[in-house]
């Protein structure tokens, strides 16, 4: 640790991730403003850059996608969290192969650089989205950002995912090979359970797509046709010259993407559980049940990535089985919220901070759960695919649910990384301002997708739509994302002003019971299950991880 | 209330054989063993030269566990794409994949692949005798060293030959009008599954060759077992990978 740039301390690691993500979640969330100031007043002329054209909007759009899912909800939750805690809550002494992290979380950086350099290539960024699907992103001519802006893209995407290669490889070794004695399996924080699930998850998709993405370059510069359908015509030119498949694309893509949605979401489940038995000192109902229910969403996920290609001329037969599949996911989901609720029912509530933002995890993921079956039904798919309802559903289930998690984190282990508190009452503040703000932004979008507004549209009037009766939902929800964002400004001040002046904690501030809160001198063996609240002869009411059990159990 | 005899868990946890004795057999210096999951059981600290190694191990194979995965989007994408066509004007579907007669010479290149493995395995066997590794300790030079070179060397000569004989597969596909950039959809999986396992192999012989300065540089024989056994595992798997993929490229196409 002599170099305090190039460390390779994990607890350094995940505060340099969570910086990597915050760079991230600003640029990503200011471009989602020009988004839907765009939207509300089409020919207003932004500073700096001028009157926005169509294809401007459709790079906001790409790289909007692409900075919050891949390193956003793909770094904070997972990897940042994970290096900030998880060998502590294993009572490992680090990572398995420290330098191999650190490389990991160097090669992340150099890939968020890599993709915002593709604002400032000839023709700027590229605009087919976040999924890149072909031919649009296959042809340097079709379009503009599609020439070194999409090349800078698919560069940065394959460098991520060899990062999240090397970091899930260092974490699985982690988790199975690195606990203290005495940690079991049925002894391991919820949130153990998800990074060992969603690490699986990354392994085993995340090169999917780096096989994708070589497939793409190829077809971008080498002349092979893997995704360019014959008599491609772009601009007036057949580009297509073999009988390559763009749906080979979709389903490679899709068979990353959709696991990572559960990469995304699952560390903030594992997270939830922890904080709801914290916060309600209560124990967990049915451990077992719900790490096999975390479990069984990550396989489920590996199997329903067809749900995203339902209206892409897919066989209805293999529609049909993806229907079911995805509708399958809604047991293990639901029986993952029973679970919580049971924990919350009835239970004396510390309503804390953070147990605010896992409470608002939970609100999200029910919210934004509930219109999953809906957009699963291929029949109802086919005419809301292509519309905001699609938008409000991710960005409730996945965006919101996966931001709160991260805020119930960041707030949950401030003290344990800087020794201090974070300021309660800006605290709640930020918590119900982001909460109704993102309601105000989220919810009325279901409604304009049912009126039939499509996404990807950059304008609602003018000759192309006729949506203008939409406009007004359409003002409502600007002026509430205006306000989410600045809501974000009272946690930026909350975060840097208490990091510097905050209350001093005390050891444990939470009477939590991981391991992650132990005292130096009470690091043996672990012979406790993670969440013993509710003891009935215990004057405090816990039993932390790392004091001995009684003699007689 | 009658007294009632539990026994101490010290008791219970005792397993080792402590000094002397013969050490049980998950717990020899030599390949395989581990302790399965018995964590409620653990001893505290360090458990041996079996931790380091099994943890490089289990890295070793989470790594290629993904990389299979990037093999099998590949492979998927070779079947997808060979059943992907479109109708021509009379209402036929027509497909503009040919299949490629792949070059004769990839048969010697496997059987060279599959010897280089065996080579590998005779080296990295050369570096758990138990017995070198106690000449070793009383200082009696480096035997399991000594043994192991040629075997290491013989798997570099080996590696190198065979990605020469896939070069000159290519060079005689090239001779006979197939390059990459060629139209033939079935031309450019092989030049880039033969292409990307040989990208493969090539950081195979790199680890190859650091093994062999590291077994003369690394003073732990713990540290050098972990260098030559976790190259071996790699060699091996894409030695298998290779199978595969050759058996693909010949039988499928």
């Amino acid at each position: 640790m002599r170099s305090r740039i190039f460390t390779t301390h994990h607890r350094t690691l995940g505060i340099f991730y969570l910086f990597l993500a915050l760079a991230a979640v600003t640029v990503g969330t200011l471009l989602s403003l020009v988004m839907r100031l765009h939207r509300v007043w089409p020919d207003l002329s932004l500073p700096f850059f001028g009157a926005m054209k169509p294809e401007d909007y459709l790079a906001l759009v790409t790289m909007h996608g692409t900075l919050m899912v891949f390193f956003v909800l793909t770094i904070a939750p997972q990897i940042a969290f994970a290096n900030l805690v998880l060998p502590e809550q294993i009572g490992a002494r680090g990572m398995a192969f420290p330098r191999l992290n650190a490389a990991a979380f160097w090669l992340t950086a150099l890939a968020l650089l890599v993709l915002l350099a593709a604002f400032f290539v000839p023709h700027g960024a590229p605009i087919s989205g976040w999924t890149s699907y072909p031919p649009l992103s296959a042809v340097p001519s079709a379009g503009p950002g599609q020439g070194a802006g999409m090349d800078l893209w698919l560069a940065s995407i394959g460098i991520f995912c060899l990062a999240s290669w090397l970091s899930a490889v260092t974490m699985l070794t982690t988790i199975l090979g690195e606990r203290r004695a005495g940690m079991t399996w049925s002894r391991l924080p919820m949130t153990v359970w998800a990074w060992l699930i969603t690490s699986i998850l990354t392994l085993l998709v995340f090169t999917v797509l780096l096989a994708a993405v070589l497939l793409l370059f190829s077809d971008r510069h080498f002349g092979s046709s893997f995704f360019v359908p014959m008599g491609d015509l772009v601009n007036g030119r057949i580009v297509g010259r073999g009988d390559g498949s763009p749906l080979l694309w979709l389903h490679l893509f899709w068979f990353f993407g959709h696991p990572e949605v559960y990469i995304a979401i699952l560390p903030g489940m594992g997270l939830a559980t922890s904080l709801f038995a914290n916060f309600a000192r209560r124990r967990p109902i049915g451990y077992r049940l719900m790490a096999a229910m975390l479990v069984a969403i990550g396989l489920l996920g590996l199997v329903v990535w067809g749900h995203h290609m339902f209206v892409s001329g897919m066989n209805p037969y293999a529609g049909t089985a993806f229907a079911l599949t995805t509708m399958a996911i809604a047991v293990p989901s639901t029986i993952e919220v029973l679970c919580w609720l049971a924990i919350l029912w009835g239970g004396s509530l510390l309503l804390r901070t953070p147990m605010l933002f896992a409470l608002g995890f939970l609100s999200f993921f029910i919210a934004g759960g509930l219109t999953g079956p809906i957009l699963a039904q291929p029949a109802l798919d086919a005419y809301l695919h292509n519309t905001f309802f699609v938008v409000a559903h991710f960005h409730l289930v996945m965006a919101m649910a996966g931001v709160f998690s991260i805020f119930a984190g960041i707030y949950y282990w401030f003290p344990l990384i800087t020794g201090r508190m974070m300021n309660e009452t800006l605290g709640k503040l930020h918590f119900w301002i982001t909460l109704i703000a993102a309601y105000g932004t989220f919810l009325p979008m279901h409604l304009s997708g049912l009126a039939g507004e499509p996404r990807h549209y950059e304008r609602l009037s003018g000759p192309a739509t006729s949506f203008p009766a939409l406009l007004p939902v359409e003002r409502g929800i600007t002026h509430s994302a205006l306000l989410l964002a600045a809501a974000q400004l009272i946690f930026l001040w909350n975060l840097f002003a208490s990091a510097r002046r905050g209350r001093i904690a005390e050891p444990n501030p939470w009477e939590a019971t991981t391991l992650e809160w132990a005292p130096e001198s009470g690091r043996s063996r672990v012979e406790r299950g993670p969440y013993e609240y509710e003891i009935p002869a215990n004057e405090t009411n816990f039993n932390p991880q790392w004091e001995r059990a009684a003699k007689e159990e | 209330m009658p007294a009632t005899f539990t026994r101490h868990p010290v008791e219970i946890e005792r397993k080792d054989t402590g000094i002397g004795g013969k050490p049980p057999l998950d717990r020899r210096p030599t390949g395989g063993g581990g302790d399965g999951d018995n964590w409620e059981n653990r001893p505290p600290g360090r458990r041996g030269p079996r931790e380091l190694l099994s943890r490089y191990r289990l890295g070793v194979l989470f790594a290629l566990a993904g990389d299979l995965m990037f093999f099998v989007a590949l492979v998927s994408a070779f079947f997808v794409r060979q059943s992907a066509g479109h109708f021509d004007a009379r209402e036929n579907y027509v497909s503009d994949w040919h299949p490629l007669a792949v070059p004769p010479i990839l048969w010697i290149n496997t059987a060279i692949l599959i010897l280089s493995s065996l080579t590998m395995e005779m080296a990295r066997r050369q570096l758990f005798h138990e017995i070198d590794v106690m000449d070793e300790w009383l200082g009696l030079g480096r035997p399991a060293v000594k043994r192991a070179t040629p075997w290491l060397v013989a798997t570099v000569i080996l590696g190198v030959l065979f990605l020469a004989g896939q070069w000159i597969a290519w060079e005689q596909l090239v001779q006979q009008g197939f390059r990459y950039t060629s139209p033939d959809p079935s031309s450019h999986f092989f030049y880039l599954i033969t292409g990307v396992h040989g990208a493969h192999l090539l950081l195979g012989i790199v680890a190859l060759a650091t093994a062999l300065g590291a077994l003369f540089i690394l003073r732990r024989v713990e540290m050098r077992q972990i260098v030559v056994d976790c190259t071996a595992w790699y060699w091996h798997t894409m030695g298998l990978f290779w199978i595969f993929l050759f058996g693909l490229l010949v039988f499928f196409q």
